[in-house]
C-alpha cells in the first residue's frame, strides 16, 4: 500500500492502461505541456508523448465530439474537461451523441470514451466554476457516471472506466485532488461499476453520501456516535451509474431511516432520486421520511461565508440524521 | 443516382402513407452530389452526413430495402427501428451515420479522422454537411483542430441554398462557403453539385489531399433539393420558378443525356436502370412491410454494452414494480401488461396522413406556394 493522492491515483489509473492498451490516449484542454489545471496529467506527456497526450485548444463540444468519432473508430479517448462547468459546453456531444449513438444505432457503434471532470464548490469561485452536475448526467440514459471519493476508489474506478466499451462521465471533487490515502500498489485491480462501499456499519439510520458528501457523512456519522450515541451506517455508491441500489435497499430494510447527501442542487437531484426509489421499494421499513442534505438552492455566491452557507456540512447532516430519528439536535 | 430518386420518390409517398414517421428529409435533386462522392471513396473510407442520408447510404452500398425499414420503424431497418429517417447507419458500408443535431457530426468526422490517423491507417473520412451546418459552433471548432492535426478528413458542404427554410444571404454574412474556413488553415474549392462528374473529380482531389498530403480541405458543392426541408414545409421562401430553373439542371436526366451523346450508354440501357431501380424500390417497400414490429422487451438492448458490473444501469418505473431496465427480459407481468397497453396507441394508420405543411402547427393557415402532388 502506499500513500498517494487522489490526483496521483489517478494519474497512476491512466499511465498504466496507456502502458496496457495502445488505443488508450488522453487529450484536453492543457493536459500537456501545461499537466493539466489540476495537474492530474503530470508527467505523462514525458512518458508517452503528444500522440498520446493531446492538448487542445478551447472548444469543448469539438473535443468530446473527436472522442467519441475516434471511440467508434476503435480508440479508448480519455478527454478531459477542465471543469464540469464547461461540460455544458459539450452536452450536445455528450448526450445527443456519445449517450445516444450506442442505441440509436442499434448496438453498431459503441462510444469507449472516459470523460473526465473535476467540479464542486468551496473555492470561492462564484457561480460559473463550482456546479455539482451528478444528477444532470445521471439523468442520461446511457452513460456510466462515477464519483469516487477516496483515492483508493478513484484509480480502481478510472481504470475501470477506461476498459468499459460505454461511454462514462467521471466526476472528481476538485478539494479531494489533495486528500491522501492508501491505494494499493502496482497495478491494483479495477473495480466494479455498481458497487457501493459500506464506510461505516451501524443500525440506526443510512447515510448516502456522494462524491466530496461521502466524506462529510462520514464525519457526521463519527458525531452522531460521539455525541448522539447513535449508530449511523455510512454508504459511499461510488457509481450512479449503474448505481448499487441494492446495498442502499438492505442498508435502509435494517436501519429504516435514510438521509441522502450531496453537494449540487435540490431539485431533480441525486437526493430526490434516490428518495424515490427507496420509498417506492421500501416504503414498509421505512419509519421516518427521506431525508435530503443538498447544497442550496441558489447560484454559488463568491462571499466565502455565503459560500460556505451554501455548500452542505456534517452540522446539516446530523440535523438530518436526528430528524429521522425524532431526536431534537 | 436513379435508384437514390426513386428510393425518395417511394418514400415520400410512403410517408404520406403514414407507414414512414417523424420528420422525412429527402434528398431528390442532390443525388449528384452523393453520388460523385461515393464513386471515388475507398471501402475502408468512412461517410458521415446530416439527417438527409438515405441516399448516401444507399450510394455506400446498404440495400434500399434496409433503408426502408428503418424508415418504417422495423426490426429489419438500418438501426432497427430505433434511429428512424434521420439516423440511417451502417457500420459494415462505413456509412458512419446520419445525426439529426446540425453540425452534430462535424466533430465526430474529426474523430473518425484521428482514429485512422492515430492508427497508422490510410482511411479517409468525408464528412457531408449543409450550408445552415456553416454557421455551427462545431463548424470553427472542427475546422481549427482538423488542420491543427493535419487530419485526414475531406468537409464537402452540400449547399441546397437553404437552412430549412431561410436562404443562404439570410444565414451567412460570408455567402462563399467554400472560403469561410480559410481563417482556420483550410482551404477551399467550389463545384456544381448537380454534375456528378465534376463532384467525382473534385471530390478524388480533395480525397487525395487528405490521404497523401494530410491536408484537410473544404469542398463546397452547389445542389439542390426539389422538395421542402420536410415534408412538413409549404416553402413559402421561394418561387415555384427557381425550382422550376434547377430541375432543368437535373442530375440524373443531364448524367443520362451526356452517356448517350457519348454513346457510353443507349436509350435502351438508361431504361434498364430505371427499371431496376423501379423493381428494387418496389422490393424495398414490400420488405419493409413485411418486417416486424420491434418486440417490446426489446426495448432496453443496446443501451448500454453488457459489462461483468453490477447494479441498475437504467430503471423501469413503468409499473409499481419498478426493475431494471436492462433485465426486460425477467420483466414483471404488470410492467409487461403496462408496455403493451402504451404500444396500443401505435395502432396501424389507415388512410392519407393529412399534409403537415398546411397542417402543422406552425404553418397553421399558411397556403403552400410549392407542393407537388403528395404535399411534400
Amino acid at each position: 500500500m502506499a500513500q498517494l493522492r487522489m490526483r496521483e491515483a489517478l494519474r497512476d489509473a491512466m499511465a498504466e492502461e496507456m502502458r496496457a492498451d495502445e488505443s488508450v490516449f488522453v487529450m484536453g484542454e492543457d493536459v500537456a505541456v501545461f499537466q493539466g489545471a489540476f495537474k492530474v496529467t503530470e508527467g505523462l506527456l514525458e512518458e508517452f508523448g503528444e500522440r498520446r497526450v493531446r492538448d487542445t485548444p478551447i472548444s469543448e463540444n469539438t473535443i468530446v465530439g473527436i472522442g467519441v468519432g475516434a471511440a467508434m473508430n476503435g480508440l479508448r479517448p480519455i478527454v478531459e474537461l477542465m471543469t464540469v462547468n464547461f461540460s455544458l459546453l459539450a452536452l450536445d456531444q455528450i448526450v445527443n451523441h456519445a449517450a445516444a449513438i450506442p442505441y440509436m444505432f442499434n448496438g453498431q457503434a459503441r462510444v469507449p470514451m472516459v470523460i473526465r471532470m473535476p467540479g464542486g464548490g468551496g473555492h470561492q469561485l462564484g457561480p460559473t466554476h463550482s456546479h455539482s452536475f451528478e444528477a444532470l448526467f445521471l439523468q442520461v440514459p446511457g452513460l456510466l457516471v462515477a464519483c469516487p471519493s477516496t483515492p483508493a476508489d478513484g484509480k480502481a474506478l478510472l481504470k475501470a472506466a477506461i476498459r468499459d466499451p460505454n461511454p462514462v462521465v467521471f466526476i472528481e471533487h476538485e478539494s479531494l485532488y489533495g486528500t491522501r490515502g492508501e491505494v494499493p500498489d502496482g497495478d491494483g485491480e479495477p473495480l466494479r461499476f455498481g458497487e457501493a462501499a459500506v464506510r461505516r456499519q451501524g443500525d440506526d439510520v443510512t447515510i448516502v453520501g456522494v462524491l466530496k458528501m461521502a466524506q462529510v457523512a462520514d464525519k457526521a456519522a463519527e458525531q452522531l456516535a460521539s455525541e448522539h450515541g447513535i449508530a449511523a451506517e455510512v454508504i459511499d455508491p461510488r457509481t450512479l451509474r449503474p448505481l448499487d441500489l441494492d446495498t442502499i435497499l438492505a442498508s435502509v430494510r435494517k436501519t429504516n431511516r435514510a438521509v441522502i447527501v450531496e453537494e449540487g442542487w435540490p431539485h431533480g437531484g441525486v437526493g430526490a432520486n434516490l428518495a424515490t426509489l427507496i420509498t417506492e421499494q421500501a416504503f414498509d421499513y421505512l419509519d421516518a421520511p427521506v431525508q435530503r442534505v443538498t447544497g442550496a438552492d441558489v447560484h454559488m455566491p463568491y462571499s466565502k461565508r455565503l459560500e460556505q452557507a451554501a455548500i452542505p456540512h456534517e452540522e446539516h447532516v446530523v440535523s438530518a440524521a436526528l430528524a429521522t430519528l425524532a431526536i431534537d439536535p | 443516382m436513379a435508384l437514390i430518386r426513386r428510393f425518395e420518390e417511394e418514400a415520400g409517398r410512403q410517408y404520406q402513407r403514414a407507414k414512414a414517421g417523424g420528420f422525412l428529409h429527402l434528398g431528390i435533386g442532390e443525388e449528384a452530389t452523393i453520388v460523385g462522392t461515393t464513386s471515388v471513396m475507398r471501402e475502408e473510407d468512412f461517410l458521415i452526413g446530416t439527417y438527409r442520408t438515405h441516399g448516401h447510404a444507399i450510394a455506400r452500398g446498404t440495400e434500399p430495402k434496409r433503408v426502408m425499414a428503418e424508415l418504417f420503424g422495423k426490426v429489419d431497418g438500418t438501426s432497427g427501428g430505433r434511429g428512424g429517417s434521420m439516423h440511417i447507419f451502417d457500420a459494415e458500408k462505413r456509412f458512419m451515420g446520419g445525426y439529426g443535431i446540425v453540425g452534430g457530426n462535424l466533430p465526430i468526422a474529426a474523430g473518425l479522422a484521428l482514429g485512422s490517423q492515430y492508427k497508422g491507417e490510410d482511411a479517409v473520412t468525408v464528412c457531408m454537411f449543409g450550408d445552415g451546418a456553416s454557421n455551427t459552433g462545431n463548424f470553427g471548432e472542427t475546422m481549427n483542430l482538423a488542420a491543427l492535426w493535419k487530419l485526414p478528413v475531406l468537409f464537402l458542404v452540400e449547399n441546397n441554398l437553404y437552412g430549412m427554410g431561410t436562404s443562404v444571404e439570410r444565414h451567412s454574412a460570408q455567402t462563399d462557403l467554400s472560403k469561410k474556413a480559410e481563417g482556420y488553415g483550410i482551404s477551399g474549392t467550389r463545384v456544381d453539385g448537380m454534375d456528378v462528374l465534376a463532384v467525382r473529380e473534385a471530390v478524388a482531389e480533395g480525397l487525395r489531399l487528405a490521404r497523401e498530403e494530410q491536408r484537410p480541405t473544404l469542398l463546397e458543392a452547389f445542389t439542390y433539393r426539389y422538395r421542402g426541408h420536410s415534408a412538413a414545409d409549404p416553402e413559402v421562401y421561394r418561387e415555384r420558378e427557381e425550382v422550376e430553373e434547377w430541375q432543368r439542371k437535373d442530375p440524373i436526366e443531364t448524367f443520362a443525356r451526356r452517356c448517350r451523346e457519348a454513346d457510353v450508354l443507349g436509350e435502351r440501357e438508361v431504361q434498364q436502370v430505371r427499371d431496376a431501380a423501379e423493381a428494387e424500390v418496389k422490393a424495398a417497400v414490400e420488405f419493409a412491410e413485411a418486417s416486424p414490429e420491434p418486440p417490446l422487451a426489446t426495448m432496453y438492448e443496446e443501451l448500454y454494452a453488457r459489462t461483468e458490473a453490477d447494479g441498475w444501469y437504467a430503471v423501469d418505473e413503468r409499473s409499481p414494480e419498478p426493475h431494471r431496465g436492462e433485465r426486460e427480459d425477467e420483466i414483471p407481468a404488470a410492467a409487461q401488461e403496462l408496455a403493451e397497453a402504451g404500444a396500443a396507441y401505435a395502432e396501424e394508420p389507415t388512410g392519407e396522413r393529412p399534409n403537415p405543411a398546411t397542417h402543422g402547427d406552425a404553418q397553421e393557415g399558411t397556403e403552400p406556394r410549392v407542393s407537388s402532388e403528395d404535399g411534400t
